[in-house]
């Protein structure tokens, strides 16, 4: 079979461009201390970190999934007026710098907050400084990453089988749970995982809404910016958890994330 | 025990007014052109299309009902639908897919699944059961199909151009296990199809149905010797004119007059088969009563046939054999003359 | 080790293109002016009492640009060892400036410029009545600090424990700033910076004084940073800072004089 020839100026360019994200993550594999890797790894703090992550991005992404279908089969499926707008809203974290959600977040749920302060004076219910804090601030951003790609999953299937279904009796709900999610199922897991790895990361919310505390808003990316001032070879061998756990995700994901773009 | 339907409603370039009854045990065969509105039609007796006016009973009870604003869900109607891409879940076993209909309307898991395998059976597939939808051919497909919606036990039971996805050669023998099938079927039996073999094949009435009105209705003799619309004669393969008859002629379109037998008074159609016309290159002399000029606009080889279309006052399609065109050194454009007796005229009110 | 030169020589470049001539060699700043831009990497609790000593430094010398950059003292440290463009660096404790130090990025010998205090800050009007630090550990009351890396919070452990006071902070924030910003917004009742600080929010927060037995003397230094290319201006603006005028102008910020 002939291969066609690739221009120069594009093969160039797209080494430039590999190397652009390769090098970063060799830097970060060469530097690492390997022979220290398990005392860091194992280190009381970076245990708690690691937990406290990943209960924290795997509710927030459970929550994602109870808030981020609905709106999406409501995007899908329903004409409103003043729908675009509302999508652009709930997908509008996407593009906002993280810090900015953060204190969005806090102008809302915070002690004073609009809605915050009800919850202090009625309930005495605080977010900031805990944990249910850092799973809204993760759930927050990480939300309209699932939204967009179960909508686009909805809007792309054949609803004619939602019809088949109803023509052999099945009610709403049955045709919901038995025929649509088992057929955007691609494009559930693919929004799921996304939205885990980006909740997972994130951290410019969370420091400013939910605080930082070891064991009870210290998550991962916390805890390796502090590493990075006191221990920094520490740091290197977490960032490097981190980056592998991202990796793992997209090559896992290539087939859907294709797909979907 | 039957299905009235009066619908009126509008779908895009679509506007249809339909009206009919189909009685118990019936089958009917709903036919027509592309775009006539069948499938529509089919749709919104199951209640998936919203319409303007009308009502859907069923065994008198009130499916849809636009006076009294009455609306029975798809979900519980009593229907089972069979699509023209047969739309399986693909996800689910070919078990789970017969089951379906059963497990939603509140069967047990086991109960369900036992008569799945029992319907399964009767079309041959039980070997088939833990198989994906996709690892089946067209045909089986077509069976699976049939059976999920036979399985809860519909009172009617509505047919989407259920061989339409086939190819020619399974078609036939599909379409002969379908009638078996249908016949095995206690309830109302609706199948839409575009094909004339097959609506003569399945059913026992037909309704003709044209840009979403009802065109003619009757047993497949009935409406294929009594064609009443261009689209049925065409199917038929006769020619059809219409006029108003004057007591052994009939006047067609306010202009020639045809000397027919028995067209006595009124609007009336009259069918000339093609084989009872003939051409001549120079007006002949001789017995029959009509006798036209016109120009042959269009030559068709068809087997040991050929199809002339000859355009003038009294447009007709004449069939003669090859040996016969070539005698008379005809081709496409040529002027000729065309004679049919009026013993050849059917004749019947419009 | 390469990454740094790179960085150096594209950070003197850059230094060099902004600031036009560049040095001159000149041991009276009064003869010759002074030109060229600068990048000042200060302590967070410096941010109001720094900005007003640039203003005057760059008046003073118009042929001058002062750029500060504020942060907890540690993430300066990191940042200038990362290869952060800088030409001064002034830190919240002796320990950091030590570090920097001892890792080979300071030229001449740092000097304390400043001294400071702690001062626990609360919201206008202190709602949780918070009289000192046995206060901190009410119930009900929401206590933040610096993390211990920052020189701020390790001298308020400092200061809770010669008070024998036990508590646990809610968050752990990278700065002075951060703290008095939550304190701002009303998310926590307490937390405990420095006297300039709380001075320098004004009426946005109250402070309540912490007994002189408690408290911690917060000790300033300042320093040019190894291979600066505009080494006369920034010595100048340190010396301006040790000057007469700056040690006034500091405090009027509330900051305790050097000596």
């Amino acid at each position: 079979m002939r291969r066609e020839r690739v221009p120069i100026v594009v093969v160039v360019l797209a080494a430039i461009g590999a190397a652009f994200f390769i090098v970063p993550l060799l830097g970060l594999i060469v530097r690492s201390p390997w022979r220290d890797a398990i005392t860091a790894l194992t280190a009381p703090e970076t245990v708690e970190a690691l937990k406290l992550s990943l209960l924290a991005s795997l509710s927030a992404t459970a929550l994602g999934l109870a808030l981020g279908v609905p709106l999406a089969w409501i995007y899908a499926r329903v004409e409103f007026p003043g729908r675009d707008l509302l999508r652009a809203l709930t997908t509008l974290p996407m593009v906002l710098p993280p810090v900015v959600g953060g204190i969005a977040l806090l102008l809302a749920f915070g002690r004073r907050g609009l809605l915050g302060s009800w919850l202090d004076t009625t309930f005495g219910i605080t977010l900031p400084f805990t944990t249910a804090g850092v799973v809204m601030a993760e759930t927050f951003v990480a939300m309209p990453f699932l939204i967009l790609t179960v909508e686009a999953g909805l809007r792309s299937m054949d609803r004619r089988y939602e019809e088949a279904a109803r023509t052999l009796g099945a009610s709403r709900w049955r045709v919901f749970t038995r025929v649509t999610l088992p057929l955007i199922g691609p494009s559930l897991f693919a929004g799921a995982v996304l939205s885990w790895a980006r909740a997972l990361g994130e951290f410019g919310a969370t420091i400013t809404f939910a605080g930082n505390f070891p064991g009870v808003t210290q998550t991962m990316p916390l805890a390796v910016y502090l590493l990075l001032e006191t221990n920094q070879q520490a740091s290197y061998i977490l960032s490097l958890v981190l980056l592998l756990i991202s990796l793992v995700v997209l090559v896992g994901l290539r087939h859907r994330w294709l797909g979907w773009a | 025990m039957s299905l009235d339907a009066s619908i009126s409603l509008t779908l895009g370039p679509l506007d249809l007014e339909m009206e009919f009854t189909i009685g118990e045990g019936e089958v009917v065969a709903l036919l027509g052109p592309n775009g006539a509105g069948k499938t529509t039609l089919l749709r919104a007796i199951a209640g998936l299309v919203p319409f303007r006016s009308g009502q859907v009973r069923l065994d008198g009870r009130v499916l849809e009902d636009t006076a009294t604003n009455a609306y029975v869900p798809t979900e519980l109607r009593p229907i089972g639908f069979v699509f023209q891409d047969y739309l399986l879940f693909p996800h689910l076993s070919v078990l789970d897919n017969v089951a379906f209909g059963l497990r939603s309307r509140g069967t047990p898991r086991g109960a369900a699944a036992d008569k799945a395998v029992q319907w399964l059976d009767r079309v041959g597939l039980a070997s088939y059961i833990r198989a994906k939808p996709a690892e089946l051919s067209g045909g089986q497909r077509q069976r699976v199909a049939l059976v999920r919606a036979l399985a809860p036990d519909p009172r009617l039971l509505l047919l989407d151009e259920p061989l339409a996805a086939l190819d020619v050669t399974t078609r036939a023998e599909v379409r002969r296990d379908l009638k078996h099938h249908l016949d095995s079927f206690q309830g109302i039996r609706l199948v839409v199809t575009h094909d004339p073999l097959e609506a003569v094949a399945l059913a026992d009435r037909l309704i003709v149905m044209e840009k979403g009105h009802l065109v003619q209705t009757g047993t497949p003799a009935e409406v294929t010797e009594r064609p009443r619309s261009q689209y049925v004669a065409d199917l038929v393969g006769v020619n059809l004119l219409r006029g108003e008859a004057d007591h052994g002629t009939v006047r067609i379109g306010g202009g020639p007059a045809l000397a027919a037998v028995g067209a006595e008074s009124g609007e009336v159609f009259a069918v000339i088969h093609p084989r009872a016309v003939a051409i001549y290159r120079r007006r002949p002399e001789g017995s029959p009563r009509n006798v036209w000029p016109g120009r042959a606009s269009n030559i068709e080889l068809m087997g040991n046939r050929v199809r002339v279309r000859i355009d003038g006052e009294v447009p007709l399609v004449a069939e003669v054999t090859p040996s016969a065109l070539k005698e008379l050194d005809l081709v496409e454009g040529g002027e000729v003359w065309v004679s049919f007796k009026a013993t050849d005229v059917a004749v019947y009110p419009a | 080790m390469r990454s740094r030169i790179t960085l150096f020589i594209v950070g003197a470049a850059f230094l060099a293109a902004c600031g036009g001539s560049g040095s001159n060699a000149s041991t009276s700043p009064s003869a010759t002016p002074l030109s060229g831009t600068i990048s000042v990497l200060a302590a967070a609790s410096l941010t109001a009492s720094f900005n007003a000593l640039g203003a005057s430094f760059q008046t003073a010398n118009p042929g001058v640009t002062v750029k500060f950059n504020y942060a907890g003292t540690p993430t300066l440290v990191t940042q200038i060892e990362q290869g952060a463009p800088a030409d001064v660096f002034a830190s919240a404790d002796t320990t950091n400036m030590d570090k920097l130090t001892a890792d080979g990025f300071t030229t001449g010998s740092s000097k304390v410029f400043a001294h400071n205090q702690l001062e626990i800050v609360v919201a206008p009007g202190n709602p949780k009545g918070i009289t000192g630090l046995y206060d901190l550990a009410k119930p009900g009351v929401i206590y933040i600090s610096e993390a211990a890396t920052v020189p701020a919070g390790k001298y308020s452990l400092q200061a809770l424990a010669s008070a024998n006071v036990k508590v646990t902070p809610k968050s752990l924030e990278t700065s002075v700033n951060a703290v008095i910003g939550k304190i701002e917004l009303g998310e926590a009742d307490a937390g405990i910076v420095y006297t300039t600080d709380v001075i320098a929010a004004g009426s946005k927060v109250q402070g309540v004084q912490i007994a002189a037995a408690n408290n911690v003397i917060a000790t300033y230094p300042i320093v040019a940073v190894k291979g600066t290319a505009s080494s006369v201006v920034a010595n100048a603006f340190i010396a301006y800072v040790l000057s007469n005028q700056g040690q006034s102008r500091l405090a009027t910020f509330g900051f305790l004089p050097a000596a």
